[in-house]
């Protein structure tokens, strides 16, 4: 039977009820992963976020809205909430700004162009938490290459509020300015050849041409990559998990890591941990949306 | 033929459901009243070829492998070892006691063991504890740590004390005599800067983990102990630091700080690597753990119990506990390993075999201690140990982002005014 419905002309009435049955096992693995990953335990959360839940003894029953107030009333939750929009203006802007920059330049710069898109491109092949381990040794102030540097100065990479997050965003952006490199890149070459050509036809300068012509048709990609990359830093955890433990004097913890050690780190509370969650989600849910609002280029609107 | 499939898949399914209805129920059973009572099988507890599960973290992988593997070739039970990694522990045995899945035993660090007695996640052991003959041995911190309302649920699994080491080599040098340890915190202090003011490159008087609540606990509190003070009340619901002689061990520190004779990295230390600078040969004498003593080597070193201000002798019962759970369905042989592990057999022929220490005092002396007289002398620390009790222990001390962490280091590092308010913070924590 599905054989012969696979030899039958594609465009055909979408009402017929085999067609309808068709379509629906088509989507069923898609849909069953969505479901299984991501409605399941989206529910789950919100349903700890409204019960009573320690980690050790399971659901207590219900409990709204204090998981709530408790969330927002952690002696850490103002703190982590500033620390993480400071990381995400950080790490965005050098980001961003550096991505596209190493993308102009690979693709202006014709002969060492394949050697440095590799370079650049290296360090995304690394995961996170393995280049993190792996900064956490270069900056040891005990085994690190550079102790004996850092002990004759008096510095130390993660001993002062400043230092460990300019260290972290210094990872960070080693980690992927390739990969935001390479998206640029993808957005550089979508523009038409012709309208470089024509704009140098006109005379316009190289700031003139990367102004009024670069920058705004590569504004699907500029909008892509600020979602991207704020969403990311605003869910920011492995790299200060490991490189700071939230350190120093609990000056580097971001919300998700507030998150993790309500719920594993002592006081043992998923309920409060998913409210945290639930607040996490909605903020990002506004975000992206304004974002994306944002982004739409003037005639969509 | 897919309405044939479809009635198919909706039996199937429907079966499905009961079969993990009717599962859930055993599982929910089981734990009330269980298939074999650890009780009911008799002090030996049953070794009849059961399959075991034992959980524990990764810190005490070598001790826990050698204990498996002897247990393994001497009985028809066989166990089979999980070793997590440490940061994961609590989040992992969390997951499975809300599901029901914990193993048939696990370990834990022995500070959060009244807190997850109290969760009810081990089963009670107390008719089996209380018939071993030698109860009255069996190390009293671990054993009170894991007794709730006069019921015991958790015997010592592995224990690792805080010890005093000094390097005898650099002792020698500083022209301090390598046999005569500290036995004053003030002492302590006056040695390390007597190895500091040599001035040797790379070479510091003593170091510590500043940004590490849970090395500070396991190194400071003794000195508190061992000038006869308390860290915290007996219900561990309230945190005594702002008074004596707390007070004067922080003052001493801050002191030792400021005068340089503390390694510098020990101010960002968050646990990793707290004890390479001794173990590296570069430090002249640390609070350190005992169970790390075989690795001290290509230096001579000693060993003594950590002083107090003014004198005094004391160490941290650390180490892990360990228990039936509460989701066993074979407690009568998770009991046969309980019971084998206490035994002589293990405790010489495995444990300190491997230089460890016992959890009897009764074989605090024995073939392998003697050979090494530091041996005896932790093990007779042992028995003057503590292990504090409270609650909430990992929240206000062991967390990264705990009360503790910021009364030390406003203590030695920042405004030391703030000792009030911060030991009122951890009290709090404590508190919840």
């Amino acid at each position: 039977m599905t054989t012969t419905a696979a030899r039958r002309p594609l465009i055909r009435r979408a009402t017929s009820r085999g067609n309808r049955r068709t379509g629906w096992m088509y989507a069923a693995p898609t849909a069953a992963f969505v479901f299984v990953l991501f409605v399941v335990p989206l529910l789950l959360v919100l349903q700890m976020s409204v019960s009573r839940w320690p980690l050790l003894s399971g659901n207590q029953g219900w409990n709204f809205p204090d998981n709530y107030t408790a969330a927002v009333s952690n002696r850490f939750f103002a703190d982590s909430v500033v620390f993480t929009l400071k990381y995400t203006v950080l790490a965005t802007v050098l980001l961003i700004g550096l991505g596209l920059a190493l993308a102009l330049l690979v693709q202006e710069s014709s002969r060492w162009k394949g050697l440095l898109r590799t370079a650049f491109l290296v360090p995304s092949a690394l995961g996170l938490a393995s280049a993190s381990l792996l900064f956490y040794v270069l900056y040891s102030p005990l085994v690190g290459p550079a102790a004996g540097l850092m002990d004759r100065l008096g510095l130390s990479f993660l001993g002062t509020p400043t230092a460990a997050l300019l260290s972290t965003t210094f990872l960070i952006v080693w980690r992927f300015a390739g990969f935001y490199m390479l998206l640029m890149l993808v957005g550089l070459q979508g523009i038409p050849d012709d309208v470089f050509e024509a704009a140098r036809v006109d005379g316009a300068s190289r700031w003139q041409t990367f102004r009024r012509i670069t920058l705004p048709l590569l504004r699907p990609t500029l909008a892509l990559t600020t979602v991207l990359c704020v969403t990311g830093s605003l869910l920011a955890f492995e790299q200060f998990y490991i490189l700071t433990k939230g350190g120093p004097d609990n000056s580097t913890i971001t919300v998700v890591q507030l998150i993790y050690s309500v719920a594993f780190q002592g006081q043992n509370d998923l309920g409060v941990a998913a409210a945290l969650s639930v607040i996490v989600l909605l903020a990002l849910v506004a975000l992206n949306a304004a974002q994306l609002r944002a982004f739409r280029a003037p005639d969509e609107e | 033929m897919k309405t044939r499939l479809g009635r198919v898949g909706r039996r199937a399914v429907t079966g499905l459901a009961a079969a993990s209805l009717a599962l859930g129920m055993a599982a929910c059973g089981g734990g009330s009243s269980g298939g074999s009572d650890a009780a009911s099988a008799g002090p030996e507890g049953v070794d009849d070829g059961t399959e075991l599960t034992l959980w524990t973290r990764a810190p005490l992988e070598k001790q826990a492998n050698l204990l498996v593997d002897a247990y393994n070739a001497s009985h028809q039970n066989q166990v089979t070892l999980t070793v997590v990694p440490n940061d994961d522990y609590v989040a992992k045995v969390g997951a499975a006691a809300g599901s029901n899945g914990l193993p048939d035993l696990f370990a834990a660090d022995i500070v959060y063991v009244p807190n997850w007695v109290e969760q009810g996640l081990f089963q009670d052991l107390t008719t089996n504890i209380d018939g071993l003959s030698f109860k009255d041995q069996i190390n009293k911190g671990h054993l009170s740590a894991g007794t709730l309302d006069g019921k015991e649920y958790v015997l010592p699994f592995v224990l690792d004390l805080s010890m005093l080491f000094w390097n005898k080599d650099l002792y020698a040098e500083a022209g301090l005599d390598p046999e005569q340890p500290p036995t004053t915190l003030e002492e302590y202090a006056a040695d390390a800067k007597a190895i500091q003011a040599m001035n040797k490159p790379d070479v510091y008087g003593t170091a510590t983990g500043l940004n590490c609540g849970g090395c500070l606990v396991f190194t400071w509190f003794p000195s508190v102990w061992a000038a006869g003070g308390d860290v915290m009340n007996a219900d561990g619901t309230e945190a005594l630091f702002a008074e004596s002689p707390s007070t004067e061990v922080f003052s001493i520190w801050r002191d030792l700080w400021d005068s340089g004779a503390v390694l510098p990295s020990s101010k960002d230390e968050a646990g990793p690597t707290w004890t390479a600078g001794f173990t590296e040969g570069k430090v002249g004498l640390m609070f350190y753990p005992a169970t790390l003593l075989s690795s001290t080597t290509g230096f001579d070193v000693g060993v003594a119990g950590i002083p107090g201000p003014g004198g005094g002798a004391s160490t941290f019962v650390g180490g892990d506990g360990i228990g039936v759970s509460k989701d066993s369905q074979n407690a009568a042989q998770a009991w046969n390993f309980l019971n084998w592990m206490m035994s002589e057999d293990a405790q010489v022929g495995v444990l300190a075999k491997d230089n460890d220490v016992v959890s009897r005092s009764d074989l605090a002396e024995n073939e392998y201690s003697t050979a090494d007289p530091r041996l005896v002398t932790i093990n007779q620390v042992a028995g003057n140990g503590q292990t504090p009790v409270a609650l909430n222990f990992q929240q206000a001390y062991n967390a990264t982002n705990s009360p503790w962490l910021t009364l030390v280091r406003d203590q030695i590092l920042g405004d030391a005014s703030t000792l009030q308010a911060d030991n009122d913070e951890v009290t709090a924590v404590l508190g919840q």
